[in-house]
């Protein structure tokens, strides 16, 4: 018996901020439960599963923080499943979420991801010392800042395509009224003359620390027919891992997130993701990645992600745009930024992502990654429901 | 809803480390290596084989964010597999996994779990799992708050002192012969850690790691003579305010429960997660166990609690149990957060013997 499809018919997420010091982490994520329950003109009641996610609980100090937030998202009496995946957890949380409706396990189920940094500090969540592991003092620009170098290295990319990408991308933020940078007065001189912080990445080439919170209905083929505004509907669903640290690694692109791409668009019967696809929301702490992704992801051929990038395809008015809301660059509360990603591809194809819309979008990717760029989880989403 | 219209799943194999007090000596990596490989061998399958993998753990009991990535760099992750994670007991990743299985994307299933207590002190450790801004800066410890829920048994006559004492002393004198235990045989009661409970009614703190192999229809039967068929699996959660609930009581049991179909024909086996021995009376009654269901054969969590494997452990122990024939149809329960607040049912069977 076929799986069942899934449909989003709701998505909410909160004004993300630098920090939310009017709200509890109850408030911030039931502000963008609600958000979610009214896109979809459906109650409390009609949720049938709640599937939570977030990064590390020492980012908040709280540990297991689901069991305090169980009332908070209307849970008492409902399952309430928990997700970890390091920085793709956004991702991989709605696809925990999407498979309890293709297995028909429930029909209707709110899926959430928040992550409220103020409440805590995060360079100390991710440097507590390990015995016997090799330490990250140097934060996670730190860890990439090598890869990126090594990406230059092997395509001979210009050291000006950062800059171009940050610029797009704070640029398109201004659109999108959630966006936590809205840096009116940003120029591509401004990013590029902005600090030096980890050679090649410059300070505006990074993502903020946010506090916010992105929630999703996901319902089955009954759900979707009564939804009050269009659906997007998932075609493929992907998560793949491979070892943080092993001698084989392809840190530029690495071989989990080809495979998780390739299995996503097999489901989706795509063959030529750059024709094919109409937007795509990856996930891009750091601007270099954006070339980096597109190669990996099958949009470029190897050494000419960049390519893409200089010529302006990218853009919001290109032939393929890249993180159309600002992305991770502009928001980063880091547990919901993969299911940021995951929902403004639904966005898009529902034709409901406003000033940052694209024109006709019938497809959208939805990408996260996580660890030290080992964990992956994507989906491709669209406007018409899927075949067979 | 057609549920006999998805895979049928099954565990068809487990394994579990010795439960230790302390284990300086190993990584959790160390101590969960050796019981992947059991699982490993006992159906003879490789990593690259397994169709999904699915992992508990928490980062607060390794002192470090991320601390799962290790965990998977020892699975050995390559080529590149199809993996999940949740932050808590691994009977919810037991649970991920087997609705990846039920949506026909894979026909076999890794999870494992693991949990060092010894590197801290468990009971304060565990305060931070309560609400941050009104109850954890108070630090109420998880003794301290089963202790108010067994005193709510006591004072609402569902139980008394010597009734949880024989619940200890069965415990324990049923894990004589569970060497992976960590007490086993006669304990004594000893004296009161918070009243009414006493030590003897309290889970040893302790170190473990544990891992299921799944499988769906005849790879199930092909990996395994007897496999343990999940009829049913469900997991319901509560308020987290203890104010807010009857402590004598645990709704979300009974509902998942039901919902697993438990209450459709009786058991013979019940692996129950009750970390202390009050909350044996609370579930035995959600349970709706007759008396001549054999609860907790192995020990249960009163003779060894690995935080975030203790739960995949009693579902792992009941299959366990069908493989080799003693049950033919069993219940194992898992818990998560204060007093019972998170819990989860699964009902195996075996098929039939000629």
């Amino acid at each position: 018996m076929p799986k069942e499809p899934v449909a989003v018919v709701g998505v909410g997420q909160t004004k993300h901020v630098a920090a939310r010091r009017d709200v509890s982490i109850a408030g911030l994520v039931r502000e963008a439960a609600q958000a979610a329950l009214l896109d979809a003109e459906l109650t409390w009641a009609d949720v049938d599963a709640v599937v939570v996610g977030k990064a590390p609980d020492f980012f908040e100090g709280v540990m297991m923080p689901e069991l305090y937030l169980a009332d908070a998202l209307g849970a008492v009496g409902k399952p309430m499943l928990r997700v970890h995946t390091a920085g793709s957890v956004g991702g991989s949380t709605a696809l925990v979420a999407a498979n309890l409706v293709a297995a028909r396990v429930h029909g209707t189920v709110l899926t959430l991801a928040f992550e409220k940094q103020s409440e805590s500090n995060a360079m100390w969540g991710l440097s507590l010392p390990v015995p016997f592991q090799q330490p990250l003092l140097a934060g996670a620009g730190g860890f990439f800042a090598p890869h990126v170098r090594a990406y230059m290295r092997r395509t001979g990319a210009p050291d000006t395509v950062g800059s171009l990408v940050a610029y797009k991308d704070r640029r398109n933020a201004l659109r999108n009224p959630y966006a936590h940078l809205h840096e009116q007065d940003i120029t591509l001189e401004k990013v590029q003359a902005s600090p030096m912080l980890w050679d090649p990445i410059r300070y505006s080439e990074t993502c903020p620390s946010s506090d916010g919170a992105c929630a999703m209905i996901l319902t089955d083929r009954a759900g979707a027919a009564r939804a009050p505004r269009p659906p997007a509907w998932m075609h493929g669903g992907a998560m793949r891992s491979e070892p943080t640290l092993f001698a084989g690694k392809d840190f530029v692109s690495p071989q989990a997130g080809k495979d998780c791409a390739a299995d996503v668009y097999r489901q989706a019967g795509i063959a030529d993701p750059r024709r094919e696809i109409d937007a795509v929301e990856m996930y891009v702490p750091f601007s270099w990645y954006e070339p980096m992704w597109l190669e990996n992801l099958g949009f470029a051929e190897e050494g000419e992600g960049w390519k893409l990038t200089e010529s302006g395809v990218t853009e919001l008015d290109g032939d393929l745009p890249v993180n159309m809301s600002g992305g991770v660059l502009s928001t980063n509360p880091i547990g919901a930024s993969g299911m940021i990603r995951f929902a403004e591809a639904a966005l898009q194809v529902r034709g409901l992502a406003g000033e940052h819309q694209v024109d006709g979008a019938r497809r959208a990717l939805g990408h996260a990654y996580g660890g030290g760029s080992q964990f992956f989880a994507m989906w491709l989403v669209g406007a018409e429901p899927p075949t067979g | 809803m057609a549920p006999h219209d998805q895979p049928q799943v099954a565990v068809v194999a487990f394994g579990q480390s010795d439960h230790l007090r302390t284990t300086d000596e190993l990584s959790e990596v160390e101590m969960l290596m050796p019981v992947l490989h059991e699982v490993l061998a006992a159906t003879g399958l490789k990593t690259s084989d397994i169709g999904f993998t699915c992992s508990g753990s928490s980062d607060y009991l390794a002192g470090r964010a991320f601390s799962f990535t290790m965990a998977l760099d020892g699975v050995g992750a390559w080529p590149p597999i199809s993996e999940s994670h949740v932050e808590t007991d691994g009977a919810w990743a037991l649970y991920e996994a087997w609705v990846k299985l039920r949506t026909g994307e894979a026909d076999t299933a890794l999870v494992y779990s693991y949990g060092k207590s010894s590197p801290g002190s468990v009971r304060d450790v565990l305060t931070r799992q309560l609400d941050p801004y009104y109850v954890a800066p108070l630090w109420p410890d998880s003794v301290a708050l089963a202790a108010l829920q067994a005193q709510a048994l006591i004072d609402a006559g569902e139980t008394d002192e010597p009734a949880l004492a024989a619940v200890a002393s069965r415990s324990r004198t049923a894990a004589a012969t569970n060497p992976h235990a960590q007490l086993r045989g006669a304990v004594e009661q000893g004296e009161y850690a918070v009243r009414p409970l006493r030590t003897g009614d309290c889970p040893p703190v302790g170190d473990g790691a544990a891992a299921v192999v799944l499988a769906t229809g005849n790879r199930a039967r092909e990996l395994c003579e007897r496999p343990a068929w999940i009829r049913g699996i469900d997991h319901r959660i509560e308020a987290h305010g203890l104010g807010v609930r009857d402590l004598t009581d645990s709704p979300s049991t009974r509902l998942a429960a039901e919902r697993a179909g438990l209450f459709e024909r009786p058991v013979d086996t019940a692996e129950l997660h009750a970390p202390f021995t009050s909350q044996e009376v609370v579930l035995r009654r959600a349970l709706r166990l007759a008396d001549d269901v054999t609860v907790n054969p192995s020990g249960g969590a009163l003779a060894a609690n690995p935080m975030m494997a203790a739960g995949l452990i009693r579902i792992g122990e009941a299959a366990a149990r069908i493989h080799r024939g003693a049950s033919d149809r069993a219940v194992a329960h898992a818990t998560s957060g204060p007093c019972l607040q998170q819990n989860l049912v699964a009902v195996l069977e075996g098929e039939a013997r000629a």
